[in-house]
């Protein structure tokens, strides 16, 4: 039962992780993206359109990154170049993606493809307890793992990543040094909102095969706050997402095994849990970036 | 059956749709305008699909026009679309998911030329407005022939119950479930794993996945939306047994059988006596219920699947010609609670509103209702 509910929290975990650890970097450049749960809306619809219309999933992926990337692009035209409230944006962006996915994805109610699935990585996926729990998951789970050793080198080892933590903490001194605030905030913005299309691809293409509305149900939201609550470091990210992933394993498991268990509280599990875990956490340091949803002068 | 989801009046509004183009003669005296309210989608190969085929079916009828609206959240959108649907010319309305009751009787009593017709609901009222029904039928009686399916096809004799919120009708289909598997298959247990939502596919896809490593090897649902389960299901090697819809074509050899949706048949009689201004004091203008047992149920057995053989096939169909003719129930006694407390008392047969008043699940099945 642990390797199941282990091997589970990583695969619900990654639709966490996904869309998380693109909010990690739009965040570190200072901008907070609650649109990323409408990303992760369009990415799934986008997903499953062109999946089923190519009869290609991989396809699908790709389109649902390009159309995160576009949602979350107007959303950065909006609070980096408009100067809107960051906050207000994000929300505006996810009921405009509730609405017209809604709207566009009727069709697609009701209609199926194959689900990409799982993929045994040979070899390692036999190495006994972790073989199982690590390596015998979806594709997208595995890029997830590449993704989180990637993002944490980028913006702790590199000049990229640098100007990036710079951005957020003290934009003034990156414009001072010769780059532009605003374009590094675009950039990370929809770099951000591809991974949260990717994030909604993975549930929609990856996992279940098919759309349903509203089918993120606030796993945007949820990996938002992951990001806030985990100090805005990739590890606690991922331990964060991971977390959610086992506690929402946990409460169908233990329906299945007929523990008796009131079943609001199997329901609150998931969220409490990882609150709890990431405020104390993250109750040791305050790294949030200086320049958190300051907006930034004009160019 | 209801889907608490956000309000989207965009989506209500872009989701009505007038069904025929072919109304150019429009307005003639014979014709007649119908609204048919739906909560989720209309192509959800369930709940709603079984509505949104039968308003099909009504328009295709002499001097019917239907208007459909789909994805109309269970709150003043509802009231809107019924306005706008009127607005139109209806003179008929079905408002289709549980949640619209309050909406569709007041609705009702502030339009008093219009028939409106509550599918699922129950009217508690004193006297019910003149031109206001609810109309429904039981879903335990043929969810028990399921049943009988499911415990023959299973090998672990564990199969698997996925539900969304512990509604009267859903505890009956569980417990039918159970009694029918139980009934060819002593041995057999129901696990039960529940959403907390008519239709979310992430929930969906991991309670098969939990039941799955139980060993449970056949899946039935009281969902709104049905392919997720399937998809898993079939993914795990397991079999299906459908509800609310047949959806054969999804679930390919794992699917057993399944009940689902007439409509049509009741709404089509709904229409004619409103064009004929004799609805109210009828049958529907009441609390109408169909039963197998009185051989007016809008719900049907759907085909089996291939690998359920013919010794399965006729049990089946044997014991639903009994039901039909009223000599057997699946609720006959004795019949044990959980606990061990006894249900039904031997010999004795349980009622519909006894039946739907029950709160505690059969011996056999494993897991717990929720408790607020």
């Amino acid at each position: 039962m642990i390797t199941i509910i282990l091997a589970g929290a990583i695969a619900t975990g990654t639709a966490i992780l996904l869309p998380a650890l693109g909010e990690l970097i739009t965040e570190r450049a200072g901008i907070t993206n609650l649109g990323t749960e409408g990303a992760m809306l369009g990415g799934a619809l986008a997903g499953v359109m062109l999946g089923i219309k190519t009869g290609s999933p991989w396809l699908g992926i790709l389109g649902a990154i390009v159309i995160g990337a576009l949602v979350s692009a107007l959303f950065a035209w909006s609070v980096v170049i408009r100067r809107a409230n960051q906050l207000a944006a994000g929300l505006i962006i996810w009921f405009l993606m509730l609405g017209l996915t809604s709207v566009i994805g009727r069709s697609y109610n009701g209609q199926v493809l194959d689900p990409i699935g799982t993929l045994a990585i040979p070899l390692l996926s036999e190495i006994p307890v972790l073989g199982p729990i690590l390596f015998d998951q979806s594709p997208l789970v595995y890029l997830g793992y590449i993704l989180i050793g990637v993002i944490g080198w980028v913006l702790a080892r590199t000049r990229v990543g640098l100007k990036v933590r710079a951005t957020g903490e003290r934009p003034l001194v990156v414009a001072a040094a010769g780059s532009q605030p605003h374009r590094i905030q675009l950039l990370a913005t929809v770099i951000g909102g591809g991974l949260a299309g990717l994030g909604g691809a993975y549930l929609s293409v990856g996992t279940v095969g098919n759309w349903s509305t509203d089918m993120t149900n606030g796993y945007g939201f949820v990996a938002v706050a992951v990001v806030m609550f985990s100090a805005w470091r990739v590890s606690w990210v991922t331990v964060g997402s991971v977390l959610f992933g086992a506690a929402i394993v946990t409460a169908s498991q233990l329906q299945a095994h007929g523990f008796a268990i009131n079943q609001y509280l199997l329901d609150a599990l998931p969220y409490v849990l990882t609150l709890v875990i990431l405020v104390v956490i993250s109750a040791r340091r305050t790294s949030q970036p200086e320049a958190l949803r300051a907006a930034l002068a004009p160019n | 059956m209801s889907k608490v989801g956000l309000s989207l009046t965009v989506a209500a509004v872009a989701g009505v749709t007038v069904l025929t183009g072919c109304s150019a003669t429009a307005g003639g005296d014979d014709e007649i305008t119908v609204g048919v309210i739906m909560v989720g989608s209309e192509n959800d190969a369930g709940y709603n699909q079984a509505v949104s085929d039968a308003a099909t079916a009504l328009d295709a009828q002499e001097g019917v026009n239907v208007i459909k609206a789909d994805q109309v959240a269970e709150n003043n959108s509802v009231t809107d679309t019924m306005q706008s649907m009127v607005d139109q010319g209806a003179e008929v309305i079905f408002a289709t998911s549980y949640g619209y009751h309050q909406y569709a009787v007041d609705f009702a009593k502030s339009h008093p030329d219009v028939v409106v017709m509550h599918q699922s609901g129950f009217y508690e009222g004193d006297s019910i407005p003149d031109n206001f029904g609810t109309y429904w039928s039981a879903g335990y009686e043929l969810v028990s022939l399921g049943g009988i399916a499911a415990g023959e096809a299973t090998e672990s004799d564990k199969i698997g119950f996925i539900y969304a919120f512990p509604v009267a009708q859903t505890i009956a289909n569980i417990n039918a479930f159970h009694l029918g598997a139980a009934s060819v298959n002593p041995n057999v247990t129901t696990s039960l794993v529940n959403t907390s939502d008519w239709c979310d596919p992430v929930k969906q896809k991991q309670a098969v996945a939990s039941l799955t490593s139980q060993g449970v090897d056949v899946f039935s649902q009281h969902q709104d939306c049905q392919s997720t389960v399937i998809q898993a299901a079939k993914d795990a090697d397991a079999k299906v047994v459908g509800y609310h819809y047949d959806a054969a074509d999804i679930a390919g050899d794992a699917w057993l059988t399944g009940s689902s949706w007439n409509w049509a048949p009741v709404m089509i009689d709904i229409v004619e006596l409103a064009q004929k201004d004799e609805f109210t004091g009828s049958e529907y203008n009441d609390n109408w219920l169909g039963m197998l047992s009185d051989g007016n149920s809008s719900l049907t057995l759907a085909d089996f699947g291939p690998s359920v053989d013919d010794a399965t096939k006729s049990m089946i169909e044997e014991h639903k010609a009994s039901i039909e003719a009223g000599e057997e129930s699946i609720f006959t006694g004795p019949i044990k609670c959980q606990d061990g407390s006894l249900l039904v008392a031997e010999g004795e047969t349980a009622t519909y509103a006894d039946i739907n008043g029950f709160d505690c699940l059969v011996e056999g099945v494993v897991g717990t209702l929720p408790k607020s």
